[in-house]
């Protein structure tokens, strides 16, 4: 009898767990479903061809758009990459192909270290490295941190594929009589060029989303931009300084932004996954 | 042996994974347009040696090779790698097409790579090539398909094919047949001897009557050490070692 | 027909050595932004370090006008509002793991894995938006006067509901750390051989059983999963700011606007005027630093560690 009843405890504690669990996800799920629905609900009535094409009004006035802030989050993250690409990914062919040894355990730490750093830290940087000597908020400052941000998510991924690239492709070039630059380059990186690109794609997204770096050092700018080195707008700034202002106006456009944002991120999202599932069909042998 | 032009000389070679001590003073000769066979248990430095002849074992984290190898009476360690690996070609134990690439580009690889621009010139080596490795019949109509769209025997060729087109004196074989059917292993050993009369042929295989199917010397190499070397018929049926006869009875291996 | 020649092939040596030489100069390139980092913020962080000391941890006068800082309320806020934010989020990450990992068949696995990754995509500002305009109303409407209704007697709900404070902030990190607790909980489960499960399972465990000890099993990673969350809520600016109230001071009560170290240096960087003001800031940002990278790296050594046992790549 004992027995049974102690069985049947066991066996509702086993339901019990196993529901809370489910449970916990569900409630997981409730935040992300409400943030879309919201920003949906909230943006789209926004987001009108005005939002693309037209400039902020006058505070105070209704209508106008963000079509500086689009162009200038282009800008900086355009800017950005021209930073965090060339170093992320050099440096992702270094830890792959010579990093084995003491310095490369050094530069995967302080990549990791780069990485858990707080963007609006970097942001304090880009501030004392660029904007006080050059004494003013620019885009560069704010393209500088942003492509600090970008640097080690892409020397991660550009790593983590080159790895993965059979050491066999490198010893039958090598074999040929290729020399080691090529053999790399364009053989071993072309190999892991698709999962390469993903990595690229997710640093992307993430310094487009990102509004703290760019609060002291590209500020914000109601105008279009005219030279780099002065503040320039970018769709998150905006997107802060619209949603806490006492306009009903600029909160729906603050809206509208997310939403754009967010669209973004998803496409970007799903491209990566489609890039990466077709990756592993191509692997026949 | 002695009248014969040695193609490759080895003298007193020893080579290290770091501290470990893989082959210990190998010298031996190989004939030019002979096909040598390096046989031996697993672990016995056979595939080390043969990564030793192309100066594949320094690419190896801890790789080194003390002692001398001679091509053509020069020492490869006074020429440029890249050379080396130009004259001394190589196909491994698993077929390895370049994933990203097409049969003709696989094929072409090596000399692209290496600044040959003409097409024309290109396209000639690349049928030549194919037909050398008794290949171009069955892709010439399907040269744009992927390297790894082949069977495994088919790649396989497709591998001798972009090693004989960089022109090579020498071909080095680390069991090109181990990962192969036994239709695809007998097309292999067929172009093994087709290839003898215009190259030197050293392989390296674990299958005793591949050995002495396709090659003219045979060497038996046990812990690290050339215990026997000789005229293949000789090492088979009268060997003068008792570790090889052991070896070749199945006494252990 | 011969194939390059001994000058091609010197020359493809140089371009080797080049080759290798710039990818190495671009790693150092890492080493030396890392210190410089470091050490800008420390060079500009002087005049207060110099000042204060020590005791600018230690000191709640937050006072710009009279040039008086102490950095200790934002250390609070920054504290508490993580420490909010796992406990609320643990737990639930560990059940998105144990359905992720035991539970969901492949067909919703994928998808679950993927929404949950999407929840990590979102923009922090993103996250401050819905916070300030959806959670912030519902705080202050519903759930706060129900709290202080229960729990008014004691210090920690005391207070008018305000809606945003504290206790909003936390919400918001505990949502925005939950997918990479849950993971890499996830991929800790699924590490654990499964020789553990089928030996608890022969032995007559129910299923949980059988999980519980395979959670047991995978304790460092996940522990290590949850420093990672923890930093990472360290960090987080934009979502903390627009929900938290940014006022500097310390209360015993969640319901209380707080202000934290992050959220500090994105409401008055740019409206800091004296070299003092702006010193106290770095040394802010300075801290946020040490603090995010020491806690990253203890993460890291505990998920790499157990990784690492099962065979996987570091």
């Amino acid at each position: 009898m004992k027995r049974t009843g102690y069985f049947l405890y066991r066996t509702s504690k086993n339901y019990f767990f196993y529901g809370m669990c489910v449970v916990g996800t569900l409630i997981a799920l409730v935040p992300l479903y409400l943030i879309l629905y919201h920003t949906l609900a909230l943006g789209l009535p926004a987001l009108n061809w005005n939002f693309f094409t037209q400039m902020p009004k006058p505070v105070g006035e209704p209508g106008g758009g963000l079509a500086n802030a689009i162009a200038g989050t282009l800008i900086l993250v355009g800017l950005g990459a021209c930073i965090g690409l060339p170093v992320g990914i050099l440096a992702g062919i270094y830890l792959s192909e010579f990093g084995n040894g003491i310095f490369g355990t050094i530069v995967r730490f302080l990549t990791d270290v780069l990485n858990g750093v707080p963007s609006i830290v970097t942001g304090v940087v880009a501030y004392t490295l660029i904007v006080i000597p050059t004494r003013h908020f620019s885009a560069y400052a704010g393209a500088v941190a942003l492509g600090i941000l970008m640097v080690p998510t892409i020397t991660r991924t550009t790593e983590e594929m080159l790895r993965m690239v059979p050491t066999m492709y490198r010893e039958a070039a090598l074999a040929l009589g290729i020399s080691q630059w090529k053999m790399t380059l364009r053989i071993v990186v072309k190999t892991a060029s698709g999962g390469i690109v993903t990595g690229i794609m997710l640093a992307i997204a993430r310094i487009a989303g990102e509004t703290a770096p760019l609060l002291f050092t590209a500020l914000n700018n109601r105008f279009w931009h005219t030279t780099l080195d002065q503040p320039i707008a970018s769709l998150t700034v905006f997107i802060y300084n619209y949603g806490v202002s006492p306009f009903e106006d600029w909160i729906a456009q603050a809206w509208a932004g997310a939403l754009v944002l967010i669209s973004l991120i998803l496409i970007l999202s799903i491209a990566m996954r489609f890039a990466t599932r077709s990756k592993y069909q191509a692997s026949s042998l | 042996m002695t009248d014969l032009k040695m193609k490759i000389t080895t003298e007193n070679v020893h080579a290290f994974f770091g501290t470990n001590e893989a082959l210990k003073g190998i010298s031996v000769s190989i004939p030019e347009h002979s096909v040598v066979a390096i046989i031996g248990p697993s672990g016995c430095g056979k595939s080390t040696f043969l990564r030793a002849l192309n100066r594949m074992h320094e690419t190896v984290p801890g790789g080194k090779i003390t002692g001398t190898i001679l091509l053509d009476g020069a020492d490869i360690y006074a020429m440029d790698a890249v050379t080396v690996r130009k004259r001394v070609g190589m196909v491994f134990q698993k077929p390895n097409p370049f994933p990203t690439m097409s049969i003709f580009d696989n094929v072409a690889a090596g000399l692209t790579m290496n600044g040959i621009r003409d097409r024309k010139l290109v396209k000639e080596i690349v049928e030549e090539s194919l037909h050398k490795a008794a290949l171009w019949d069955e892709v010439k109509d399907n040269l744009g398909k992927s390297g790894v769209s082949l069977s495994g025997g088919q790649q396989q060729r497709l591998c001798i094919a972009r090693s004989l087109a960089v022109n090579p004196e020498v071909i080095l074989m680390d069991e090109p047949a181990s990962a192969l059917d036994p239709i695809s292993t007998a097309k292999i050993e067929e172009l093994i001897y087709e290839l003898k009369p215009h190259y030197t042929i050293v392989i390296v295989t674990h299958n005793m009557q591949q050995a002495a199917r396709v090659s003219d010397y045979t060497a038996f190499f046990y812990i690290g050490t050339l215990v026997e070397y000789g005229i293949t018929k000789k090492i088979f049926t009268m060997p003068e070692k008792k570790q090889t006869e052991d070896y070749i009875t199945g006494r252990f291996g | 027909m011969r194939l390059g020649n001994a000058s091609i092939a010197l020359q493809e040596n140089k371009a080797d050595l080049f080759f290798r030489g710039i990818v190495r100069f671009v790693a150092l390139l890492i080493v030396v932004l890392v210190c410089l980092m470091a050490y800008e913020m420390y060079a500009s962080s002087a005049p207060t370090r110099e000042k204060f000391g020590f005791s600018f941890f230690f000191s709640s006068a937050w006072d710009p006008v009279q040039d008086q800082y102490g950095a200790l309320p934002f250390i609070f806020g920054t504290l508490v509002s993580s420490l909010i934010a796992l406990l609320l989020a643990v737990p639930i990450s560990i059940g998105i793991a144990v359905v992720l990992s035991e539970l969901a068949p492949p067909f919703i696995e994928k998808p679950l894995s993927f929404v949950i990754e999407l929840l990590a995509g979102i923009p922090s500002i993103v996250y401050g938006l819905w916070g300030f305009f959806v959670l912030v109303p519902w705080l202050r409407g519903d759930v706060e006067p129900l709290l202080i209704s229960l729990f008014g007697s004691t210090p920690f709900f005391s207070g008018t509901p305000f809606g945003i404070g504290m206790l909003a902030a936390g919400m918001i990190l505990a949502i925005m750390i939950l997918p990479i607790i849950a993971s890499i909980s996830r991929d800790v489960l699924n590490a654990v051989p499964r020789a553990q499960r089928e030996a608890a399972l022969a032995l007559g465990s129910t299923r949980w059983e059988s999980t519980v000890i395979a959670l047991r099993y995978s304790r460092s990673g996940i522990i290590g999963s949850a420093i990672l969350g923890l930093g990472r809520a360290f960090g987080e600016t934009m979502a903390v700011t627009m929900v938290i109230g940014n006022r500097p001071g310390i209360s015993a009560s969640l319901l209380d606007p707080a202000s934290t170290m992050a959220s500090v240096l994105a409401n008055e960087f740019t409206e800091a005027t004296s070299t003092l003001y702006v010193s106290a800031l770095v040394e802010i940002a300075l801290t946020l630093f040490v603090v995010a990278v020491l806690v990253n790296s203890v993460a890291r050594l505990l998920v790499w560690s157990v990784t690492r046992q099962d065979g996987g790549r570091a």
